[in-house]
């Protein structure tokens, strides 16, 4: 397998596809900033660059708040993006505004996940669908409602439908609507969010037949954002894997599924339950939840929770299990660092009563009581427990690190590409001087 | 050789069903018409065992859930001939110990049943039939008095202690009875409900109340089942977070449910749920609300818990790739009826019924070809009693005879007991004509008068 780094940006971009449609390059949008007092953003997409090819189905997946939401309206600049461009046929539409950004809308719709929400009740179906139209002026009145009859049989429902209200109507009929409505001006390209999520599996595969139908005939383009993999390896040509605004993983559907090469990709793939109860396949549960984007990690974005993370040299030869134990301490500590302590817990933490932190040395005897622990670990764990103590997480952590941290949380890694050219991965892992991560993979969980 | 691999918990005769459910029947009147939510179902749980209730929404997974917790609301109502048994010996011998009124000793009545003259009797409006028996010899008097028919026997109303083997008088001599959970209500309800059975929720925010610590709600249950209080109750709380996987549980206790994520708000519910040492566990879709990963977690979990305490689990969901990891023994459900019930494995590698056909073909991954297979139309809203298959109209195989009889729930094939499908066109080795024939004497003569 061939693993080259790409450097710098400038490389990405010279990479880039002669049909590429949109092309997406640093992109970064951040909620909550430059407030009244400062404070820190919410770092929901960070700087994720990929292309989006004419025609082609791109999916985007990752778990709930990794940003590939944010992402998908960033897009359609129903978001403003912090920095980095959207280049759509070599227009930065983050620039533009008023007609053009108007104009732009016609071309570039979105299908939301929940049908109950997306469409008003209080119109008919007609008028929900004609709105696009009314907006943008299209055409005559008359005209207009020829057109939506047709949509309505286009999507599989009926023209006597116009006059009828959404309530009266199935989920999956009201995702039809949904997207009736998305078609309305013709648009080039469809950003489908969690389509769906919200319907049942026999329903949810004929939206899904219906949607391969459409961009056949339509020649549309479709980022299809969702958290069920398995439809995302049905529909899509190509797929990115998303961490806490971080692009982990983008590569063709059935190579990046018959053979993942970033731990994260590997994690998730692993945890869809298979509808084959006899399958032994053996499961890589990740501990704990993606951390807060507010205050991403250092490093990697994965590093916290990443089952094939870079151990320091010193201690490769420690039982998989401590390192479990070690890293549960490291996110604790972080956690704790975070909790504020109010007014109450302060006095009673002065007059030497238990908080609601439990002791310290409680914390111990839970990790490590039961474990053997070697004495250069142990050694380290003492300064951390002393830090730790005097409620001095900072200093705990900066301990931690000093001494189990590697690569993994002290860098940010660079994409590699595995496997052919398109296929890139987001870890250290991927560099000559490690082991790759399924390598790591079969020898730590099987 | 499949049947094998999973584990010797399958196997049947492990244990006495903990639970049995018979002729399940809940509908909600309303003032345009009744429906028929929960339809003729009937299936066991037994110790250790995960039961998987998989449907598309709408065909009565939750009602089915509800009922047994008894938490079915006006204007909806579990129809009289409906059964859920709880056979829990120790709840039995704590139940006639506490309720010596509400008790009844079986063997004292057995004397005076005789099936054939109480089904004759004009007072009786109930027919074997209705209790899924052909001929009155062969129903039990279990069956009877379960069922809410047992006053012409002299069971009073409030009673729902049945004592089958042992003397009421004397609860720990009692070995065999069940409790009645469609005739609890009061305290005896309140025991049951949280204390016995335990339900964890689809959304764990609509089900942990946002003003109160976490803590303070795993301590309400602790204080109502087990009189825990103060201290000792934050000690139990704390250690419950523990088992259910939340680290630093300490401080945990006193947080509130924002300030958990997801997925430890989910499990802050199932510590709830397992407060009161429960012997059985209903999960209401516990994990759609969750991400792959996270629902991997607690799928994990919920396999640990129950290995620890042999706990009896009943898993709902739709999504069928979660039904095959956990569960053992699968029930599908379509508009209400239970139409085919097998064991895990079975039931993914040999589907027998057209819509558990339909409902695999229609996971991404598993259809062969390039489209997905889809089945058209949507889920009928029961209303009316079944006079036919409820699945015919949407059915690829669907012969005139499907829109005339409604199909019993028959074995597959001839001796297999442990996989049963409502289709017309089972049992298999039958020809289709025959077959039809068999379900239609049933269906004749069961032709249910109004049980309302």
């Amino acid at each position: 397998m061939s693993q080259q780094t790409i450097h710098s940006d400038a490389d990405v971009s010279t990479d880039s596809d002669e049909d590429a449609m949109i092309s997406v390059r640093n992109l970064k949008t951040y909620y909550d900033e430059g407030g009244l007092l400062g404070g820190t953003p919410v770092k929901a997409v960070d700087d994720v660059s990929f292309d989006i090819r004419s025609g082609e189905t791109l999916g985007l997946v990752g778990e709930s708040g990794c940003g590939k939401t944010t992402l998908g309206r960033t897009l359609l600049q129903l978001e403003e993006a912090t920095a980095g461009d959207v280049l759509f046929d070599g227009v930065d539409v983050t620039k533009l505004d008023g007609s053009e950004l108007q104009e732009w809308r016609r071309n570039a719709q979105m299908v939301f996940q929940d049908p109950e929400s997306s469409l008003n009740d209080r119109m008919t179906i007609g008028e929900i669908v004609r709105e696009p139209l009314d907006v943008h002026d299209w055409k005559t009145p008359r005209e207009r409602r020829q057109r939506v009859k047709e949509l309505l049989a286009t999507v599989g429902l009926q023209r006597e439908h116009y006059y009828r209200y959404p309530h009266q109507f199935s989920g999956g009929q009201r995702q039809r609507i949904s997207i009736a409505r998305t078609l309305s001006l013709e648009p080039d390209f469809v950003v489908l969010d969690e389509p769906v999520s919200a319907l049942d599996v026999s329903v949810q595969a004929e939206i899904i037949n219906l949607l391969e139908d459409l961009q056949a005939e339509f020649g549309l383009t479709y980022l299809f954002i969702a958290h069920d993999l398995s439809v995302v390896r049905h529909i899509c040509d190509r797929v990115a894997v998303m961490y806490l605004g971080n692009v982990m993983e983008i590569g063709p559907t059935e190579e990046l599924f018959a053979n993942p090469s970033n731990p994260y990709t590997h994690s998730l793939l692993s945890a869809i339950p298979e509808p084959d109860p006899t399958s032994d396949r053996e499961r890589i549960t990740l501990h704990g939840t993606p951390p807060n984007p507010r205050y991403p990690p250092s490093g990697c974005p994965f590093s916290t929770r990443c089952p094939t993370r870079i151990r320091p040299e010193e201690f490769r030869a420690l039982d998989d299990e401590l390192w479990t134990r070690l890293n549960a301490l490291k996110n604790t500590l972080s956690e704790r660092k975070r909790a504020e302590l109010s007014v109450r817990e302060r006095v009673r933490a002065a007059v030497g009563k238990d908080t609601r932190f439990g002791s310290i040395e409680e914390l111990y005897d839970d990790l490590f009581g039961d474990l053997e622990v070697p004495p250069d670990v142990q050694s380290a764990l003492d300064e951390i427990e002393t830090h730790a103590r005097n409620r001095d997480e900072d200093e705990a952590l900066a301990v931690y690190h000093d001494a189990f941290g590697s690569v993994c949380e002290a860098e940010t890694p660079e994409y590699y590409s595995t496997g052919d050219g398109e296929h890139r991965s987001y870890c250290h892992r991927h560099d000559e001087g490690y082991r790759s991560p399924g390598a790591v993979l079969d020898r730590r969980h099987r | 050789m499949m049947s094998l691999e999973r584990s010797p918990r399958t196997t049947a005769e492990r244990d006495e069903p903990i639970l049995e459910v018979r002729n399940l029947q809940t509908a909600f009147f309303t003032e345009k018409e009744t429906i028929r939510a929960v339809d003729d179902v009937s299936f066991d749980i037994r110790p250790g065992e995960t039961v998987g209730i998989v449907g598309e929404s709408g065909s009565g997974k939750s009602v089915t859930a509800r009922s047994i917790m008894g938490l079915v609301d006006s204007p909806g109502r579990i129809l009289q001939g409906s059964s859920i048994r709880f056979g829990h010996v120790e709840t039995v011998r704590e139940y006639a110990e506490a309720f010596p009124n509400r008790t009844v000793d079986l063997e004292s009545l057995r004397a005076e049943y005789d099936p054939n003259d109480f089904f004759a009797r004009a007072a009786v409006d109930v027919r074997p039939t209705d209790l899924g028996y052909e001929r009155a010899d062969d129903v039990p008097l279990e069956d009877v008095v379960a069922a809410g028919y047992g006053d012409a026997l002299g069971v009073g109303d409030g009673d729902c202690v049945f004592v089958t083997d042992g003397s009421p008088e004397s609860p720990s001599s009692i070995a065999d009875g069940f409790v009645e959970l469609t005739r609890l209500d009061g305290e005896a309800q309140r025991r049951m409900r949280g204390g016995r059975i335990a339900m964890v929720f689809q959304d764990p925010l609509t089900s942990l109340n946002p003003v109160y610590t976490v803590g303070n709600q795993i301590k309400e249950a602790l204080r109502l089942h087990q009189g825990l209080r103060g201290e000792a109750a934050t000690r139990e709380a704390a250690e419950l977070l523990e088992d259910v996987g939340i680290p630093d549980a300490r401080r945990r206790v006193n947080e509130y449910p924002h300030q958990f994520s997801g997925g430890m708000r989910q499990r802050a519910v199932i510590a709830m749920a397992l407060a009161c040492e429960p012997e059985l566990l209903i999960c209401d879709e516990p994990t759609t609300a969750l991400d792959v990963t996270i629902q991997a977690q607690i799928l994990d979990l919920l396999a640990e818990l129950q290995e620890e305490r042999d706990l009896a689990m009943m898993f709902i969901t739709h999504d069928m790739g979660v039904i095959a990891e956990i569960s053992h023994r699968v029930n599908v459900m379509y508009a209400g009826e239970v139409v085919e019930t097998a064991g895990v494995n079975d039931l993914f590698a040999d589907p027998k019924h057209p819509y558990t056909r339909g409902l695999l073909q229609s996971i991404p991954g598993r259809q062969e070809g390039d489209r997905l297979q889809t089945i058209e139309g949507n889920v009928p809203t029961p209303n009316q009693p079944a006079t036919h298959c409820r699945f015919a109209p949407r059915c690829p195989k669907a012969f005139a005879d499907c829109e005339a009889v409604h199909p019993a729930s028959v074995p597959v094939e001839e001796g297999a007991t442990d996989h049963t499908a409502a289709c017309l066109l089972y049992p298999e080795e039958l020809p289709t004509a025959e077959a039809v024939a068999r379900h239609r004497r049933r269906a004749d003569t069961e032709t249910r008068g109004d049980t309302e």
